[in-house]
């Protein structure tokens, strides 16, 4: 499935970020990540540019969905099941130029997003006619 | 003086219109949620400016949105809805067995007395309940448990709860209906429900007078009279006049007795309005011309509504949450098309005008009246 542009990610607003980087007090063994949400998911949690998280420990899909859920509760259960923890079926994670939708939520995401070059886009599948 | 708040639900948002009691200009507001499926919005009887909504996307799910303030505002409380215990499995399409999958709420009904308490019908059906402003909700396991359970299979448009009725005089009882298993009872606050569809006739079912099966599309209660029940099958208008211990077809004259919505009127208990549409394999009014219809009877006889109404190339459906009424002298009613208007008749039906004409397909239709 590719990316989509409706519904919600025609625009995915300036490149400029929510929140400057803050690797000067970054605790060791955490990475701020950078997250593109697709248009209906940054209205929802009232954001108007890419969002910045603090992932401890690995960094994983998994571990950058809870702390963006933790960080913007009004997100969860909009990604992925609440109970079951599994993407929702329309929803994509991309990164690096990969489509990383179908790898396991445990696996290491790659280092150019742990480091901050590159973000982690939360897409939303292309569907329309 | 009176004002109107008529809040809308479509298919690429929510609309907030008001007039003042001559209903004659609006003012419009919306999209709210702009590109969300809107199924429904509804505000608390026991506090107007409380107002749930039922926010939606096959991408990202299910979101409700509460207001404090009428519907200026919004902020969004809990989206969990979890089946309680086993979740067991109704038919699928092709008749096998179908685990319960949470898709939607398609309905909210507030409590009458507490703006925190309200009701969620949802797809794949069940009954959820929330009494902290709907910040947490929980499944009324009786319905779904119904022994019946296991057989109900989903309407073309999934296995929807989209009738939730309170009793005004019996905190006790509630009314539901499902397509496409057919209308429930509870008398002990949703613990236990009994199917209400005895006298009910589907030729589209293997058997015709089935106890569940059937594809009720709507039910409507006047508040004082909450033992006479009105209903739009999806073939038939039917009415009970015991709570649903039995129902009586009351088609009568009416050009089809296919449609979707049905509403009573605010004042007059045996005044009822349907939307007749042609065909369930054909969603438009008969002739191309979209015609309320009205019973003073309390059925049987029916007169067409008309005047201000589309009488030609008319092609929109009105679907069953999508009609509503007023509580002002002379009664207000409203409607809403999957064209995107929005009509609205201040004299109880003898003349409509659209508030707007060009809104995204129309899911839901409620009134508040205000002082």
């Amino acid at each position: 499935m590719k990316a989509s542009r409706e519904p919600g990610t025609e625009d995915r607003g300036p490149e400029t970020r929510d929140h400057e980087p803050e690797t000067a007090d970054q605790e060791p063994g955490t990475a701020v990540v950078r997250v593109a949400l697709p248009t209906h998911l940054r209205r929802l949690a009232r954001v108007e540019r890419e969002v910045e998280v603090e992932v401890r420990g690995p960094l994983t899909q998994r571990s950058v969905l809870d702390a963006l859920e933790a960080r913007y509760p009004t997100l969860c259960g909009t990604i992925r099941d609440q109970v079951t923890q599994k993407r929702r079926p329309f929803v994509r994670f991309f990164a690096c130029e990969e489509d990383l939708s179908h790898a396991p939520p445990d696996e290491p995401l790659p280092d150019a997003v742990a480091t901050g070059v590159e973000p982690f886009l939360i897409i939303g599948a292309m569907a329309g006619g | 003086m009176s004002r109107v708040r008529v809040l809308v639900g479509t298919r690429k948002g929510a609309f907030v219109l008001t007039s003042d009691g001559k209903r004659a200009t609006w003012d419009v507001s919306g999209p709210h949620f702009p590109g969300w499926e809107i199924f429904h919005v509804k505000g608390s009887p026991a506090d107007p400016n409380r107002i749930y909504a039922s926010q939606t996307s096959s991408w990202f799910g299910q979101v409700i949105q509460r207001s404090n303030d009428g519907g200026q505002t919004w902020e969004t409380v809990g989206n969990q809805f979890v089946y309680d215990g086993v979740t067991g499995t109704h038919q699928w399409y092709d008749g096998t067995p179908h685990p319960w999958e949470f898709a939607r709420v398609w309905h909210l009904e507030p409590s009458q007395h507490d703006p925190d308490t309200v009701y969620a019908g949802v797809e794949d059906a069940a009954l959820f309940r929330s009494t902290d402003g709907g910040q947490s909700w929980q499944e009324l396991p009786g319905l779904r448990g119904h022994g019946s359970g296991p057989h109900w299979q989903p309407g073309a448009g999934g296995m929807c709860l989209h009738t939730i009725i309170l009793d005004p005089d019996n905190a006790e009882r509630i009314f539901i209906a499902i397509s496409a298993a057919g209308a429930f009872r509870s008398d002990n606050a949703g613990k236990t429900w009994l199917p209400i569809n005895r006298g009910l006739k589907s030729e589209n079912i293997p058997d015709p007078t089935a106890e569940v099966g059937h594809c009720v599309h709507r039910i409507a209660m006047h508040l004082s009279r909450p033992n006479v029940l009105f209903m739009q099958k999806h073939w038939d208008v039917m009415r009970s006049d015991n709570a649903g211990e039995s129902w009586q077809e009351v088609s009568g004259n009416l050009p089809t007795d296919f449609g979707f919505p049905i509403d009573v009127h605010a004042h007059e208990p045996e005044t009822i309005y349907v939307v007749p549409i042609k065909s369930d394999s054909e969603h438009y009014p008969p002739e191309g011309k979209l015609r309320v219809y009205r019973s003073r009877t309390g059925g049987y006889e029916w007169e067409a509504l008309t005047n201000g109404l589309p009488q030609r190339d008319c092609y929109v459906n009105v679907l069953r949450d999508a009609m509503a009424v007023d509580t002002l002298d002379a009664c207000g009613v409203y409607f809403g098309t999957t064209g995107g208007q929005v009509y609205a008749s201040a004299d109880a039906g003898d003349s409509w005008a659209p508030i707007v004409r060009d809104l995204p397909p129309v899911l839901s239709v409620e009134v508040q009246t205000l002082q």
